[in-house]
Formats: structure tokens, sequence, C-alpha cells
């Protein structure tokens, strides 16, 4: 099985890279090296077997109904590009 | 030498007067100066920062309100949270991000009254073996200039080997700390998932990251996995009780201890010369009584494709967040979308962009049964194995790396080859256990190591097992051929 250029592009736009021609054509290749080497597991009798959940012996993991402090607004805010009024600000993505 | 010493040798200075924190700090310094420009293992030096921190140390040991630690200085991975300290993850993405925040094993080592000297170098979000993912710098080999230091915590190894620091955090997802510990001829130690907090850890595998110590001797490793292990309430996997305790480390012997080499472990990758001084250390800890056995684990043939289904999942998802607008640089597209698409596509380094592309495919409507779902499968089948061994075996060994370490470059155009360098590794991140690498000999004059996997939550009897073996190894630690 191989990955088509037009995946490779449907795959970045899914993951918001933009990635230009060259790079789509890099990661083609790539991808499907990869995809190769999966092949291993797709083999592999696995009937019966339940999917690993979590990676240590812990179940329903309940914090103390508590408060306490939070980050301060200022501090939240302090590696943002553009804030206004102790906002994050972004450009409009719902159109009038 | 100050900056020859370990920790421990350290701490007996400190509380018998013999030398001060700040004089001890001052000597690191010193050595970074003279040495790090070769090296290369820090991206920030805190220089003022550690001078004043040696000074509240130096009270506490005059107060004698100090601990194991109080004085020591330490060098901490460019993926753990450092509050007023830039925190890259050796990314663009991430340059000129200052965490409002601690790690929580930043503050402990705090607490315990540690000086941080710096930052470290590491691939890219930790995604590599070799350190050379880094997009801010290069990291050399104490032992070769020419050569990779490991990695991903290549830049905390070549530290602690270059006696730029006397010991360092690190992180582990898929061998992170050991591989380079091992290349660097030094300690690290993966403790069992949940034992260390992983708050304030850059996240890029969340089910298989674990903080952990690399130092020069295996006491070193377990004073500091001590310090900064235990529950903590903002990491929700983190374990109960998890503190890990040393007051045993030194009580064990070889003698009785079941020792399993998983001999898909001892395959034709592992280069002749790394074998040869895998073989000279079994011999020397049989002579001090282990007991050793071939073990048969069928499905470790498939940890290396297992883990490059699961890690560049969790990471897509944990790297969705870098989208420049709450933190990180910024680029321009067209658009919401387009300046996320833009950030992300000119910010992050080709390996990032890489994982994060399968990952995401993995996860993809139609692949997601395919190939997640069934390396979640094959993890367990793999953890049911290794957990089957465990009640034969005390631990399991085997060389830490199938080779040593190989020069800059050498690998670059063979990522394939570059991560079936972790097969040896990469097990015990897929089954939560905890790992531990120490050096064992030498090829090439190159450092050699090897790796001692147990069950979950035997990180004390682990530990325990590591120190006999670094005692019974009828050599001791050698420094690498620098001034």
């Amino acid at each position: 099985m191989s990955i088509s250029l037009d995946e490779v592009r449907h795959v970045a736009r899914l993951a918001r890279l933009e990635l230009d021609e060259a790079e789509l054509v890099a990661f083609q290749s790539e991808l499907n090296a990869l995809l190769g080497h999966f092949q291993d597991i797709r083999g592999i009798d696995v009937y019966g077997q339940s999917p690993h959940s979590r990676s240590s012996a812990l179940q329903n993991v309940w914090a103390d109904d508590d408060t306490w402090p939070s980050l301060p607004r200022g501090s939240a805010l302090q590696n943002a590009g553009v804030t206004k009024a102790g906002l994050f600000i972004v450009p409009t993505i719902i159109e009038e | 030498m100050l900056t020859q010493l370990s920790a421990s040798e350290l701490a007996a200075k400190l509380k018998s007067r013999e030398t001060s924190a700040i004089e001890v700090a001052e000597a690191h310094l010193a050595r970074i100066d003279q040495m790090d420009g070769e090296v290369g293992a820090y991206l920030e030096v805190c220089r003022e920062a550690a001078l004043e921190s040696a000074r509240l140390a130096q009270a506490r040991l005059d107060e004698h309100t100090d601990g194991p630690l109080t004085g020591i200085p330490i060098a901490v991975k460019d993926n753990l949270s450092t509050l007023g300290i830039e925190t890259t993850c050796a990314s663009r993405i991430l340059e000129g991000y200052v965490p409002p925040f601690d790690a929580t094993v930043v503050s402990k080592l705090k607490e315990a009254g540690m000086v941080l000297l710096g930052k470290t170098n590491l691939d890219e979000f930790a995604m590599g073996t070799s350190c050379e993912n880094s997009a801010l710098k290069v990291t050399r080999n104490p032992w070769d200039p020419d050569r990779s230091p490991g990695g991903s915590s290549g830049g905390s190894a070549a530290a602690v080997a270059a006696e730029l620091a006397p010991m360092a955090l690190g992180s582990d997802t898929g061998g992170s700390i050991r591989m380079p510990a091992a290349l660097c001829g030094i300690v690290g130690f993966k403790p069992t998932y949940g034992r260390v907090s992983r708050y304030g850890l850059v996240a890029f595998g969340s089910s298989l990251d674990q903080v952990g110590p690399l130092a020069r001797t295996v006491e070193d490793a377990a004073s500091l996995a001590a310090a900064v292990s235990g529950h903590d309430p903002s990491d929700s996997t983190s374990l109960r009780d998890s503190a890990i305790r040393t007051d045993g480390l030194k009580n064990g012997s070889l003698k009785g201890v079941k020792v399993g080499l998983p001999k898909q472990l001892m395959s034709d990758a592992v280069q002749p010369g790394v074998r040869d001084a895998f073989d000279m250390a079994l011999e020397a800890l049989v002579r001090e009584g282990a007991l050793v056995d071939e073990v048969d684990l069928p499905s470790i043939e498939y940890g290396v494709t297992t883990y490059y289904v699961i890690a560049p999942a969790e990471a897509s998802s944990n790297l969705a967040r870098f989208d420049g607008i709450r933190f990180g640089a910024q680029r321009t597209g067209e658009g919401h979308i387009g300046n996320v698409s833009a950030t992300r596509g000119q910010l992050f380094g080709h390996e990032v962009k890489l994982r994060i592309m399968v990952g995401t495919y993995a996860l993809s409507a139609g692949y997601y049964d395919d190939y997640y779902v069934r390396a979640q499968q094959v993890r367990s089948m793999m953890s049911d194995e290794f957990n089957r061994a465990f009640s034969d075996y005390d631990c399991l060994l085997s060389p830490t790396s199938p080779v040593v370490a190989f020069r800059l470059g050498e690998l670059r155009d063979d990522q394939m080859a570059l991560k079936m360098l972790d097969l040896c590794t990469i097990p015990a991140n897929l089954g939560g256990f905890p790992s531990i690498s120490l050096p064992c000999g030498f090829s090439q004059d190159l450092p050699v190591g090897m790796c001692l996997t147990g069950p979950v939550n035997s990180d004390e009897r682990l530990l325990q097992i590591a120190y006999a073996c670094e005692q019974g190894l009828p050599w001791g630690y050698r420094r690498p051929p620098m001034p």
C-alpha cells in the first residue's frame, strides 16, 4: 500500500502544516517508507488482545473538589503574539 | 578538581566545609566557559541565577537546613519548563518562549537546594536519537567531537560526561535518557511510568514520556531520582506513594540475581565490538554470582514499529497546541487557519513535521483501526510477554545501543537505521517499566552501555542491582579524553 501525493496534501491540511511542493514530495517518499515498515504489525495475530489503554495500573483518578489559585492572567498572556484587554487576539473566523 | 567529583563526593565536601556551594558553582561555570564552546551541551547558561542559588544553598548548609543535594549543580533538558528561563525544546517555534511556571521536577530541584546551571540541547521536541534534530545547536560527544552524543537528551548526557555538570535531568520517550547516557559513557535512568511527575514536561508521547536522571554513578542517579519522584496532583498519571527510596541501594549483591537476556536483542544488528564489551561485562556479572539465562521475547521484533505508530500519533495530538497564538513565534498566512499553518509549516523542523504527518495519518478515518488500534494491541501483547518474563527474572539485560557513538551526519540519510537503534530501549517505554543504562566497557575507545529493565515499580530493586553491577565490573568510571 502506498500513499499518493494528494493524500499527503490532505494529511498536511489536517495537521495544519503549510508545506511547499518539494516538501510534499519528500514526505510522500518518507511516509511510504515508514508505512512499508508498518506492514510488519498488520500481519500479527492479535485476535482477542485488547488494545493497551493506560500506562499504569491507575484507574479513575479524581481530584479533590478544592479551589486553588490559577495562573494569573498577565502570566497566561505574557507569551502571546497579540493581546487586547486581557484577551488573546486572533483573526476573525466567522464572517457576518 | 571539583568538576571531576560525583554529586555524592561534592555533597560530602560541602557538608565537611572543605568547599562551598559558591565555589562548586563557580568551578562548573568556569568549566562551561572553557569547554562548552567545543561540546555545545547548553542552549542557555543561567550564570547569575546559578550563583544566587548557590549563595542560598550555602546559607542552608550553614544553618544545617540542607538536604542530600543542597548546593549540587544540575543541568536541565530544555523541554522542562523553567519559570522565567526560556524553554525552547530546541525548536524555532518556541524561540523566545518564557514559561510562567516551573515543571514539578524543577520545583523539586529548587526545594532540594540544587543549583540550576542551565538548559541543555536536545533533538527538537525530543524527537530523535542523535541530538542532530536540534534546530538551534550542534552537540558533540565528549569522547570524540566528530560523533553524536546520542539523543534526544544529548545535551544533558554530554554535559555530565564532559563534567559541565555532575548530574542532569532528561526525558525518555523511547530511550532518550538511556541511549545518550550509553553513547557518552555515563548512567541514565528512566523510572517506572508515573513515579516522576510529567507536569511541565513539554509533552511528546504522553503515555511513554518519563523524566529521569543522568549522572556519572548509579548512586548519583538514584539520589536525583529520589529528589524528583513522588506523587503530584498536577499529573493525573502520577502514582500515589511513588517517591523513589535509596536507603537499600548499597545493600544488594549480584549473588543469585536472576537476569534474562532477550535473545532478540543480541541480533546481528549489534556491532561485534559492542557485543564483545557486553559479553565481557556479562562474564564479570556471572563471576559476581548473577544467574544469567537467555529468554525468548518474540514481540520485541515489533517494538520499533509499534512505537513509531503510537509515539507520532500522540505527538500529532500534543503538538496541535503550537499554533503561535498563546505562545511561541508566529508567521503570517491567509486568515486564521493560514496563520496557524504557516507558523507550524515554517517553524517546525523536518523530523517533527514528519512525525506529525505519520501520527495524523495513523489516527485518520479509515486507518485508525489498522494502525493505531493494532499498535496498541501489539503493545499489550508485548507488555504481557515482558510481565511473564519478570515472573522468572529479576531483570532483563541487553546492550543499550547496538552501536557505539556514530559520526555526526553518518545516519542522517538513513532515518530508519537511526530509528532501529532504539530497539533495546523502546520496550521499557511501551510497558512503563523502569530501565537503566550504565557503562559496561569500550569498543573503538568509545563507551558501550548495558541496559537493565525491571517490572513496573521495581525501581529501588533495579537501582540496587545496577549499583551492584557497577561495583562488580572490574573497571571503574572512565573520563573522556578531555582536559
